[in-house]
């Protein structure tokens, strides 16, 4: 506030400065956000339009012909007999991924958030799967969900048959499910452990004073001071459920049938491998709605399931 | 003032030097648009093969000085996704292979540069002698859009150790009965299968290249589609019968691995397999194993035969055209063509015979090039593709499915997956 002062205009003077406190601070804090503001405009706002605007033509690379069609590709969206399976497809995985991962990553973090010689090793154990290449990850994985591959090898070691994981209709779901969680579930167990051991010590000793029994603390004290992460974690991962790719691609190709294939993967097939890039700018913009309204819903769920939003 | 006096004397030095600058630089991009890069993408990575391009590519640079040809290696699986995908992205390379199930999206769609002029007018290049029905794929109203610098029939890998220890009977024995069908190879491959060893493998299928099928099902005389391409025929009693056939060496005699299951032949761990006859480089030279090399089995319908391609087109989008047509011709003239036929079978007619096909394809016997190469090329059917065959491709493969499970409907599921591809097959 001193400085401020001291740049006023003194009395009598034609014009202050141009270049005042105030406006070096917001140009200061422009400059700062730039980097980041420049990358929304250019690779998500810029493209976010393009898309749009391509979902209104017939763009055929090889003839190199790029034809307004107006609302066509959206008609062809609702006539497409595929695309009631393939939302069946992504619910399914989306829904699998959310529930197995979060339970997944709330249980690792409550058993790592011991005060134990060598926990760190566990937590790190947990952690490292995020830090590992996603695609170098899949491929192992695929070879070891092959039908002679390892993990039916060690079943079989216990005499017990193992499905073809990737060729069956439930199990190929189950697969990319889990190889996905084992992948991520690190980064939400980080996340718990960090909100768990944020919740006051204080409140657990007056609850076993009260006698409230170890589940009861959970449910009623631990569960509610985390609920903001879950909220976070759930976005966070919804919204990448809605993004996986590489996995689909490296283990299924979306098969058996259509049994694997999610919105994102059918996007790419119907741009980059059928060349219909008009149609798969229009799935873009479906699953674009998608995600926007699922996250506003969670947003708006807020104040029902976080404990500091009531 | 000084400090003043030293920013004139740098806005003086500014000022002359400039102009300069901008002439330098004039200069320079005049000199870079004499220099012409070409870019072809393929999908080999093999230092051999890039080698003998090298050696073309400087070949041609003796002629024309100014030409630079760089080869850039795309992934095979995802080849024709990377090479639209640099088209839309505005980078299309100025020349391409191009697979045959490809083949009509290309030329049909009018990407490729008309190579027939450049052809004829290179001096000795002699485009009559290259085989008409080995063209027929790459031209549109007498016009050739890719040269198919590679034809290369499919034929039977065998390994004789595995054969023997399982105690069946070897092909070049079924061959010298007169036995050699598929009811005698399928006997053969399942003694193999019942020993836990691979059976039968037909190579890059994997249960997702379903047109690779077609080294067997012609057999049967069997086509996914009519001739003219309008009409799905995969309920017609060739391709039951075949699939039947199939669907029962997987699931009942166990002489083909089933989904899920890896087999190597090349490792030495299968009785038989079908492939491309420049796989034989795949051969292992540590741990050899006792190989032959045999025609594709005669099925119901007689004896067939069956060919890939590959194609070289040049990107109309590419900015030179002109030159890289040239250089699709200097590479494909008959001495390169006889240099690339080490690798890629040639369709020319002075290089389908036994003396050169020998001192390009060392590891095959006399027989075995003649019975497997030139008769194979000779009467070989290509591989089945279509326009719009990605989208074809994808949706038998997803239809399949169905019928790789031993419980399976195969006339009910070849129905759903004509009713599918119907509409894509009038495009």
């Amino acid at each position: 506030m001193a400085v401020a002062q001291e740049n006023v205009a003194p009395e009598g003077r034609a014009s202050s400065p141009f270049w005042t406190v105030a406006r070096r601070d917001s140009l200061a804090g422009f400059l700062f956000i730039a980097p980041q503001l420049i990358g929304i405009i250019v690779f998500v706002l810029i493209p976010l339009g393009l898309v749009f605007w391509y979902s209104l033509h017939e763009w055929n690379v090889l003839a190199n012909t790029f034809t307004y069609t107006g609302a066509q590709n959206y008609r062809m969206l609702i006539e497409d007999t595929n695309l009631l399976e393939v939302l069946g497809a992504t619910a399914i995985f989306s829904a699998g991924l959310v529930v197995f991962n979060l339970s997944l990553a709330l249980l690792l973090a409550v058993l790592l958030n011991q005060k134990l010689a060598g926990i760190t090793i566990f937590r790190t154990l947990f952690f490292s799967p995020v830090v590992v290449s996603l695609v170098a990850w899949t491929i192992v994985w695929g070879f070891l969900l092959q039908k002679n591959g390892g993990i039916n090898g060690m079943l079989q070691v216990f005499g017990i048959e193992g499905p073809n994981w990737l060729r069956e209709e439930t199990t190929a779901m189950i697969s990319v499910i889990v190889v996905q969680v084992f992948k991520n579930v690190g980064l939400n167990m980080i996340l718990f452990l960090a909100a768990l051991q944020g919740v006051p010590n204080e409140l657990y000793e007056a609850a076993r004073i009260d006698g409230a029994p170890r589940f009861k603390q959970f449910r009623r004290i631990t569960l509610p001071l985390i609920s903001p992460t879950i909220l976070l974690t759930s976005i966070i991962t919804i919204v990448g459920s809605l993004q996986v790719f590489a996995q689909i691609a490296v283990l299924t190709q979306g098969g058996p049938g259509l049994s694997t294939t999610v919105l994102v993967y059918y996007l790419y097939q119907q741009a980059f491998q059928f060349h219909f890039f008009g149609y798969g700018s229009t799935l873009s913009i479906l699953l674009f709605v998608i995600v926007a309204v699922l996250t506003f819903a969670q947003w708006q769920m807020r104040k029902r399931i976080v404990f500091y939003e009531s | 003032m000084n400090y003043h006096k030293a920013l004139k004397s740098a806005a003086a030095v500014l000022a002359i030097a400039a102009p300069l600058g901008i002439l330098a630089v004039g200069n320079g991009v005049a000199q870079a648009q004499d220099a012409v890069n070409l870019r072809m993408t393929i999908w080999s990575a093999n230092e051999a093969h890039l080698k003998l391009f090298n050696e073309i590519a400087a070949g041609f640079k003796k002629d024309h000085p100014n030409v630079t040809v760089t080869y850039e290696s795309l992934p095979f699986d995802t080849y024709t996704t990377a090479l639209t995908t640099q088209i839309a992205g505005g980078n299309a390379p100025d020349m391409a292979w191009i697979f045959e199930t490809a083949a009509y999206d290309f030329v049909n769609s009018g990407a490729l540069y008309p190579l027939t002029d450049t052809l004829k007018a290179a001096q000795g290049y002699n485009l009559d002698e290259l085989s008409a029905t080995a063209a027929e794929r790459w031209s549109k109203d007498g016009t050739l859009y890719a040269y198919p610098f590679s034809t290369s029939p499919f034929a039977m890998f065998v390994n004789n150790d595995v054969i023997k220890a399982a105690g069946a009977k070897t092909p070049a024995e079924l061959i010298a009965a007169g036995q050699w069908d598929w009811d005698h190879a399928i006997e053969t491959a399942s003694a193999v299968g019942q020993t836990g060893k691979g059976g039968l493998i037909v190579r890059d299928f994997n249960y997702q290249i379903w047109q690779n099928l077609a080294s067997i099902w012609n057999g049967w005389g069997a086509s996914p589609w009519s001739a003219d391409g309008k009409t799905c025929t995969m309920t017609e009693k060739p391709m039951v019968d075949a699939l039947t056939f199939i669907h029962d060496a997987i699931f009942k005699k166990k002489a083909i691995p089933g989904p899920g299951e890896n087999v190597d032949f090349f490792a030495g761990n299968a009785a038989m397999t079908i492939t491309q006859i420049s796989r034989a480089s795949l051969l292992p030279k540590d741990k050899p194993f006792a190989w032959d090399l045999v025609p594709l089995p005669r099925g119901p319908a007689g004896e067939y035969a069956l060919i890939g391609q590959a194609g070289i087109g040049v990107m109309q989008a590419g900015k030179n055209a002109e030159t890289a047509a040239e250089f699709v011709a200097y590479m494909t003239n008959p001495e390169n063509s006889a240099k690339l036929s080490q690798f890629f079978p040639s369709a020319r007619k002075s290089l389908l015979n036994a003396e050169v096909l020998k001192k390009t394809n060392p590891l095959l016997s006399q027989d075995q090039i003649d019975k497997v190469v030139i008769s194979g090329i000779a009467t070989g059917k290509v591989i089945p593709g279509h326009t719009g065959f990605a989208q074809i491709q994808q949706t038998v493969r997803s239809g399949l499915d169905a019928v790789w499970r031993p419980d399976a409907d195969i006339p009910g599921t070849l129905q759903k997956i004509c009713g599918q591809i119907g509409p894509f097959l009038k495009r």
